[in-house]
């Protein structure tokens, strides 16, 4: 009960700040649309797509997971700038629970990005892209999942590391390889047997694939659940680590 | 109020391949008394920051313990939370959120329902005399403004202890004079108030009872005057011509409340004394009975700079 209190405080208060800065929903929405509209169009013949619609059942969903993981990982900056104001520093001496300093911050990141999301999907609706509501909502659930996941790390990085000339190149090193081997901007069904052998050990490659399964209305596909589970676990670990970093960190 | 037995504490950092060991605190005792202001003066690095972050609960001390307004600062660490106030030196107020809604939260926090989180709000603005800034964003204010919605931040709970670590630290003259009637309303109310400092006029001031520290612990403790009269008493310094110097100091040698007496290289006399106000109408009568003219008088009180010197050696202004 305090602990569900406590967190709707921090997430409130936090959403509150992000609305106040409507730059930031600017260009989080205003990257995704190029993409949608200048680079996907090259997708149809670089994936004998039959039709552009067919090329975006392929690309949207790794473009919403791209958005996952990047806007996660990133998120560490806001909270470097919160611990040298000493913001943490004076959430910490009061009793509100170390998880919730946590929690309400990834589950903002996770609000706006699935406000993101939707924005993206309605878009790719006027390109004919169709896709059935239910398996709809277990995607977002996937991207939900990722969002959690990659920005608690990145907050509990920022509170180990504490300074952002040493998050932004460690984000970078880890987002990279991550994207590439991700089959993230084209499926991994084009790649070479070794490459795919490597993006087995990719949790987001999983994640790719059954969100791509979902957007083609194939729910039997083993990877739905499969990248589900994986993810979900994922997520927990890592936010029950970054609270513990919460729980302990020094200015 | 507050009682610490060896807290300690060392922080290893590493430069480069070299990890080093610094004691930041080692081994102090306190003992703070309820309702009253107590000081911890020292110079930068002396260790006050890091014994306070001990005391609210931030960092682990590595050893010792202690009770904190009734609670055990190392068995129940969350009801010690819920009994202090807290006010960081490097401040805790986010740009672009406004005082009230920095009070509200804060107030939430410390599991204060929405509508009384308001009223507290609201009273506390106004007790700091900031109404009518309460709905501007931070980046807005003054040093000293900032600094009374940190210290508002750090009461809005109604603690019995707060600790304000350096609260004048950059302020102008007058905002410190303000903070200084703000402190001892804090006081007034009936709260312990906890304040670092490295001003020697404010611990003096201010403060009830100090501590004096220096390198992670604590040299002496008291209140400022006892402190000070632990220390040689006073002086009065003597201003003659070099040619009358040496005829002063034989007559005023042989007086009784004289304790000591040196010469002043360039002319003149520094009379050791236990209490230079009756002193000095004595050696004004005697050298004007002797006929020698004297120039200047004056008297000189042992500061706390004075015991800073006695107890480390080296002077708290120049460390
Ligand atoms: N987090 C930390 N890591 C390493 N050293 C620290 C840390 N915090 C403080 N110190 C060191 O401990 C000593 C005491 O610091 P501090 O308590 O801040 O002193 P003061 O507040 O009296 O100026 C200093 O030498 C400082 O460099
Ligand atoms: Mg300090």
């Amino acid at each position: 009960m305090k602990f569900a209190r406590d967190t709707w405080l921090i997430f409130q208060r936090q959403f509150q700040l992000l609305l106040r800065n409507p730059v930031w929903l600017f260009v989080g929405v205003f990257q995704p649309v190029m993409y949608l509209l200048l680079f996907a169009p090259l997708l149809k013949a670089a994936l004998n797509a039959p039709t552009q619609a067919a090329a975006y059942k392929i690309f949207v969903p790794g473009l919403l997971v791209l958005l996952a993981i990047f806007g996660g990982l990133f998120q560490g900056f806001g909270l470097i700038a919160e611990l040298r104001a000493g913001v943490i520093e004076r959430s910490r001496v009061t009793p509100v629970s170390r998880l919730a300093l946590l929690l309400g911050r990834s589950l903002r990141d996770v609000v706006s990005l699935i406000a993101q999301a939707i924005i993206i999907t309605l878009l790719a609706l006027l390109f004919d892209l169709r896709v059935f509501i239910g398996y709809l909502l277990l995607a977002y659930l996937m991207l939900a999942l990722i969002a959690l996941m990659t920005s608690a790390v990145s907050y509990g990085v920022a509170l180990k590391v504490k300074s952002e000339d040493a998050l932004a190149p460690l984000m970078n090193t880890v987002a990279q390889p991550v994207l590439l081997l991700s089959g993230i901007l084209l499926p991994l069904a084009l790649a070479p047997g070794w490459l795919q052998g490597i993006a087995n050990w990719n949790p987001f490659s999983w994640a790719v694939d059954g969100v791509r399964a979902l957007f083609a209305g194939d729910l039997s596909n083993d990877k739905v659940w499969q990248g589900l589970t994986i993810i979900a676990v994922l997520a927990v670990a890592g936010v029950v680590w970054a609270a513990r970093q919460f729980a302990r960190s020094v200015r | 109020m507050i009682e610490t037995r060896g807290l300690r504490k060392s922080f290893r950092s590493r430069a480069g391949r070299e990890t080093k060991t610094v004691d930041a605190v080692r081994g102090v005792n306190l003992d703070v008394a309820e309702g009253e202001i107590f000081g911890f003066l020292g110079p930068n690095g002396a260790g006050k920051t890091t014994t306070l972050r001990m005391l609210a609960t931030l960092i682990e001390p590595d050893g010792g313990e202690a009770t904190i307004a009734g609670a055990d600062l190392r068995k129940d660490p969350a009801e010690v939370r819920r009994r202090i106030g807290y006010v960081a030196q490097g401040g805790s107020t986010w740009d672009e959120s406004t005082a009230r809604e920095e009070l509200v939260l804060h107030a939430r926090l410390y599991g204060i329902g929405k509508a009384e989180a308001h009223r507290r709000a609201a009273r506390a603005l106004d007790a700091f005399q900031l109404s009518d800034y309460a709905d501007r964003k931070c980046k807005t204010y003054s040093g000293g403004q900032r600094r009374r919605v940190e210290i508002a931040l750090g009461i809005i709970h109604e603690p019995k202890i707060v600790f304000l670590d350096e609260p004048t630290t950059g302020l102008d003259p007058q905002s410190r004079a303000h903070m200084w009637d703000e402190i001892r309303r804090l006081r007034a109310e009936g709260m312990t108030v906890f304040i670092t400092t490295h001003y020697l006029d404010e611990a003096d001031a201010l403060c009830d009872r100090i501590a004096i520290m220096d390198h992670g612990e604590v040299v002496a403790e008291g209140t400022p005057a006892e402190l000070k009269r632990e220390i040689s008493g006073e002086v009065v310094i003597v201003g003659l011509d070099a040619p009358a110097t040496p005829r002063a100091a034989e007559l005023l040698d042989t007086e009784a409340y004289v304790n000591k007496l040196e010469t002043v290289d360039e002319g003149g006399l520094r009379l050791y004394v236990d209490e230079g106000a009756t002193a000095i109408p004595q050696v004004l009568r005697r050298l004007d009975g002797a006929g020698l003219d004297l120039r200047s008088i004056e008297l000189h009180r042992p500061s706390l700079d004075d015991v800073f010197l006695t107890k480390t050696g080296r002077s708290l202004r120049e460390s």
